[in-house]
């Protein structure tokens, strides 16, 4: 497949661009692998791609029920963040980072990773008195972490309305300057093109209907394109993860819901980093392209449907125009809904299990795009070894029976306020 | 007809709290596992700016589509 440089660039330019090759194979399956991963989203790919590179597992098959890229791995608002007030969860989400930093690197694919700075904007003294709380934390677990005034906040994004007579004015703020963005389309894309290049076969088009018994153990999946094979079968399909274990006879602390995101056709630079409103739910940032591109609450009823409701629309724009009103102005170009896998603390679940052959992937609430690589990274570990690696030894499916909830809000056992 | 932004959502009607002095385990049951059905789900909306009547609906999870709408103590007559 050749790698990806300047020089192949150029080469490829002067044969005007005829001998670019498919980025990644379209195999049939096989009748077995040693390992299947159901989902091709960013999860799923990235998991496969550590199985081959870090643990030598490259008989593996990942198997998408639509194309890559085309579940929720597409329809996020691409912010990469690990500010985060738990232990388990800043440790899980910083090693992430990590994985950030290097993904083009170490992918040969720019995945335009833009660490611009994440901002929570407070709006009163309490609430910064819980952000510089958690700003505490995060140093402590090693993650930088920035205080900001109101006048810090201001000079760093001015089109935020600091005037006198705003409903919600500005307090401070918390910034994780290493935090930002990264190109979502392109991670998935360079996960697929390396999982592939190590020998793992990507099949799209490919729903999984059941799964495969052998007495107590799940030794296969049966799928539209037949049936195939493994020992070890994975699951990281996010809001869709209760209805294949439902076939499994169980019940997940899970619910489905719907999630919408909004992009407005490009502008010139306006918004220079991540900003979240702390009055509302409303956090915004602009790609690269300009498009400035935002997202608010869940709808709030479960749902399959990968569309929300206007009233949730309309709440999420209040949120924005309160904080930005010069928003107002900007041309909506399209809007999007993602079915996530909202759990009952808000964490998510990467664990053995619930039945022998069966490995869980799942709970990522509305986070799932910013843990890409650490979860892909834990779920390939724990698949490997058959144990879970400590970064990822908390988040189990048996701690809400045990009561070790990871529950960063202190919410409770809620799915739909994480 | 009302508008979607009267309710709010509750939960799933078919949840059965357990007796006070059940086990641990059905209560883990109860608190934290769903049916999480893709497809008609029986569930309780509050109408909360209304009348705020509890109500029970039928809801196709896939499509939005309802299907019935009773009080909470009704059940659909026929099997929809």
């Amino acid at each position: 497949m050749g790698k990806y440089n300047a020089l192949s660039i150029f080469w490829h330019a002067l044969c005007r661009h005829k001998y670019w090759q498919r980025v990644w194979r379209d195999p049939q399956p096989k009748l077995g692998y040693d390992a299947i991963i159901v989902g091709g989203g960013g999860h799923g790919l990235a998991t496969a791609y550590y199985l081959a590179k870090n643990h030598g597992i490259t008989n593996v098959a990942v198997l998408e029920k639509g194309y890559i890229g085309g579940g929720n791995a597409g329809r996020n608002t691409t912010i990469v963040r690990s500010n985060y007030l738990l232990s388990d969860n800043a440790r899980f989400y910083e090693h992430g980072m990590n994985l950030w930093r290097t993904m083009s690197q170490d992918l040969n694919f720019n995945v335009m990773f833009s660490p611009r700075g994440v901002l929570n904007i407070a709006h009163t003294n309490a609430q910064y008195d819980v952000f510089a709380r958690r700003a505490n934390a995060m140093c402590l677990n090693g993650i930088n972490a920035e205080l900001l005034s109101r006048e810090e906040v201001l000079d760093r994004e001015p089109i935020i309305d600091g005037s006198a007579t705003t409903r919600f004015p500005v307090w401070g703020g918390i910034l994780q300057p290493l935090a930002g963005n990264a190109r979502h389309d392109a991670v998935v894309w360079a996960y697929a093109r390396g999982a592939d290049q190590l020998g793992v076969d990507i099949i799209q088009n490919c729903l999984v209907t059941d799964f495969i018994h052998h007495g107590e153990r799940i030794v296969g999946v049966k799928t539209t394109r037949g049936d195939i094979y493994a020992h070890k079968i994975g699951l990281a399909v996010a809001g869709n993860t209760s209805c294949l274990t439902s076939k499994l006879g169980v019940r997940l602390p899970i619910e489905s819901h719907v999630l919408q995101a909004f992009v407005t056709e490009p502008y010139k630079p306006l918004i220079n980093g991540v900003v979240t409103f702390g009055a509302g739910h409303f956090y915004v940032s602009q790609s690269d392209k300009g498009g400035v591109v935002f997202g608010g609450d869940i709808d709030g009823y479960n749902t399959y449907a990968q569309r929300g409701n206007l009233p949730v629309f309309e709440d999420v724009i209040g949120g924005g125009l309160a904080l930005m009103p010069c928003l107002s102005r900007l041309k909506l170009l399209r809007n999007w809904g993602g079915v996530m896998d909202m759990s009952m603390d808000g964490s998510p679940i990467i664990d053995i299990g619930p039945v022998d052959g069966i490995y869980l992937n799942t709970g990522w609430c509305y986070g799932g795009f910013k843990a890409t690589p650490a979860s892909g990274w834990c779920f390939a570990y724990t698949i490997a070894n058959d144990q879970a690696h400590k970064l990822n030894q908390a988040y189990t499916l048996n701690r809400f029976a045990s009561g070790y909830t990871i529950d960063e809000k202190g919410a409770g056992p809620y799915p739909k306020v994480h | 007809m009302r508008e979607h932004t009267e309710f709010t959502y509750g939960e799933d009607a078919n949840r059965q709290k357990p007796e006070i002095d059940a086990p641990i385990e059905d209560w883990n049951t109860y608190i934290y596992e769903r049916d999480n059905v893709a497809g008609y789900h029986m569930e309780y909306w509050h109408h909360a700016f209304g009348c705020r009547a509890w109500i029970k609906v039928k809801r196709d999870t896939q499509t939005h589509a309802i299907l019935w709408v009773g009080l909470p103590q009704e059940n659909p007559e026929i099997a929809l």
